[in-house]
């Protein structure tokens, strides 16, 4: 009789154990609910708006039409704004991930007080305020002939992008066995070597998700950006403010709804990707 | 105890497995005055000098902190010297960075690469050296036969257990034909019957390829099953060299006496000078033969029995003439299996002492006073 009752009574305990959680309660299904629709709600409201056909912003839209996105991919200006952006997006979060990993592994291997320093010099961009930021590279880069280049906004935006390479990289390497270094060192690899073929598959996932936030930060970071704007390099960002300041030009709420589908995107595809490549695994 | 007879023959001693007489071609290593100051208050090398001959099985043992595991990284190259050279087969070493030294090494946690599976494990070093894929592919595959595990090419290493995986990494360690292989206590984290297994494994693999090992470990059995010689670490210096039936046989210390395997230790008072010793009433004789040629013998000295040595008898009447012999009581007895182990207070001081008798013999009891005698011949004199 007892055994039927353990028999009985232990699939349900070996299934919450599975999950890895306790169950959720119902007050933190309404909380989470209501955070999740509080953080979409602005997406909800400007896709919509993207797709009405009046001249100025309609919200619910009354006439449908894919006028917007006919204006904005028929407007030099707002499709150079948007090239501009990708590539200065790319290229910073190109230059913040070599100087992140290459950060993030050297202070892995350092303990002490200057290790734990210079960790906090890096990661000062995320708390300064950034119009504080933005002055100083203003004024930095006013002497240096940057604002308005294309090295200019790299080099700004590489050095937001940082502190996330950083954080995202250091606690890759804190599942990573440093013990590796020696057996690959031992095998006959030198230390690049060995970081090409050991260290960076096994923090991958930390780079490349660093790469992303680093490339998001930079597409659409707007406060640098309107200092470093010149009439001929605008990004995206800076272009939509133009946009609403100067006239109002509904073609914003479809350049907005492309960041908004774009960055998710950015996110989503190596989410995406990992869960196929996990998939083959769990068939075995 | 695991039976410590099935010794690899000493290095030079011509071999033969099956008809194949076993090719050295391993490398010598030599260590002079090698030193290694981290700072602290005594160096963890301190001053060692040691040479490892061609395909000698060589190791290095000790208890944690006497500077075994520091000296095998001086080797690989993972410390730097504080002063000193090293050389392998006479060309100084002392500041070529690891990967540069052709020196395959195991370590205790295995070190496989998680992100590679087997065979690419076992290809990495070749790889790192542009070995054609073909020729790859074929010493892979040889050497994953020596190590036993064919067919497991396309596991990743979290699909073997600890026995296998330290296979791979042996593997690995060997294909690209290093000058010598570095074994960093790579048994210690097995369970006892895989550790006897991969013994015999180890013991195999040096016969069949000849080259130089060089051991580290802090059991004492592992260390007498494998080596050809054993080096005794204690406190950054080695405390005594030699084959392990030198150091089993022959302690020049204490301390190696205590290391390896049980002892009856009596220390004296003083030192042994004459060809009689007291200790506590009694009056022994020294055999010149059994005590050490280490200075402080004469200085400062213990008398040192084990415990397959010591005969028990009732009476002191009993005991054979010549032999030396001490009061005792059996405190507790161990049943071994095959012999049961009784242990003793020794003499007035009630010294912690065993001996072993046969699992039929039950002529003592716990509590019994006994006299436990051995021929002086059977006796060490070491330095205490």
């Amino acid at each position: 009789m007892t055994a039927v009752a353990s028999r009985a009574a232990r699939p349900p305990a070996r299934r919450r154990r599975d999950r890895g959680v306790d169950p959720i309660p119902a007050w933190q299904w309404v909380v989470g609910v209501l955070v999740a629709v509080y953080l979409v709600l602005p997406a909800l409201i400007v896709i919509p708006m993207s797709f009405d056909g009046g001249l100025t912003f309609q919200f619910p839209p009354t006439k449908p039409s894919f006028i917007q996105y006919v204006r904005f991919f028929t407007d030099p200006v707002w499709l150079g704004s948007l090239g501009n952006s990708f590539l200065v997006a790319a290229l910073a979060s190109l230059l913040a991930t070599t100087v992140g990993t290459a950060a993030a592994i050297g202070l892995h291997q350092l303990t002490g007080r200057l290790a734990r320093f210079v960790r906090t010099l890096l990661m000062i961009s995320i708390v300064t305020p950034a119009i504080v930021i933005a002055v100083a590279v203003y004024i930095s880069f006013l002497q240096w002939h940057l604002v308005g280049t294309l090295l200019g906004y790299v080099v700004a935006h590489a050095a937001i992008g940082v502190p996330f390479v950083l954080v995202s990289v250091t606690s890759a390497l804190g599942g990573f066995d440093p013990r590796l270094l020696r057996a690959s060192a031992s095998l006959g690899a030198s230390p690049w070597r060995t970081f090409l073929r050991v260290t960076a598959p096994l923090i991958a996932r930390g780079i490349v998700t660093g790469a992303i936030f680093a490339f998001v930060t930079s597409f659409d970071e707007v406060v640098i950006a309107l200092f470093l704007r010149s009439p001929l390099f605008q990004t995206m960002p800076v272009q939509m403010y133009n946009s609403v300041t100067a006239e109002i030009d509904p073609t914003i709420s479809a350049s907005a709804t492309l960041v908004v589908v774009s960055v998710t995107l950015v996110i989503l595809i190596p989410q995406l990707a990992r869960l196929r490549r996990r998939r083959p695994e769990e068939a075995r | 105890m695991t039976d410590t007879t099935a010794r690899t023959a000493p290095a030079g001693t011509p071999e033969s497995e099956a008809g194949q007489p076993a090719e050295r071609r391993g490398t010598q290593i030599r260590l002079s005055a090698v030193t290694k100051d981290f700072g602290l208050a005594a160096p963890a090398v301190d001053e060692v000098s040691l040479t490892i001959e061609p395909g000698e099985f060589m190791t290095l043992l000790g208890p944690s902190g006497s500077g075994k595991t520091t000296t095998l990284n001086l080797i690989a190259g993972f410390e730097t010297l504080t002063s000193g050279t090293i050389e392998i087969d006479g060309h100084d070493i002392g500041r070529l960075p690891p990967h540069k030294r052709e020196l395959g090494m195991l370590f205790q946690n295995y070190a496989l690469f998680p992100h590679l599976t087997v065979a690419q494990n076992v290809a990495y070093p070749l790889r790192e050296r542009r070995v054609p894929k073909a020729e790859i592919a074929a010493r892979v595959a040889e050497v994953l036969e020596l190590v036993q595990l064919t067919g497991r090419d396309h596991n990743h290493p979290t699909q073997l257990s600890g026995g296998q995986q330290q296979r791979v990494a042996l593997a690995r360690a060997i294909v690209f034909h290093p000058k010598a292989l570095l074994l960093d206590e790579p048994l210690s984290a097995l369970d006892r019957n895989l550790r006897g297994a991969l013994q015999s494994e180890i013991r195999r693999i040096h016969r069949e390829v000849g080259s130089t090992f060089v051991f580290v470990t802090h059991d004492q059995e592992e260390a007498m099953n494998l080596s050809d010689r054993i080096a005794l670490f204690n406190q950054g210096r080695i405390e005594q060299l030699g084959s392990p039936e030198q150091l089993y046989d022959a302690p020049d210390t204490l301390f190696a006496a205590r290391f390896l395997g049980d002892s009856n230790v009596f220390e004296l008072e003083g030192g042994v000078t004459g060809d009689t010793t007291r200790w506590e009433d009694r009056a022994w004789r020294v055999d010149a033969a059994t005590v050490s040629r280490r200075s402080g013998v004469a200085e400062r000295a213990a008398v040192v029995v084990r415990p397959e040595n010591l005969g028990l008898v009732a009476d002191e009447k009993d005991v054979p003439s010549g032999a030396n012999w001490v009061r005792a009581r059996v405190r507790d007895q161990e049943f071994m299996g095959s012999y049961r182990t009784l242990q003793l207070a020794l003499g007035g001081q009630e010294r912690p002492g065993r001996a072993r008798v046969s699992t039929s013999d039950a002529s003592f009891a716990v509590g019994d006073p006994v006299v436990a005698w051995w021929r002086p011949e059977r006796q060490r004199i070491v330095a205490a």
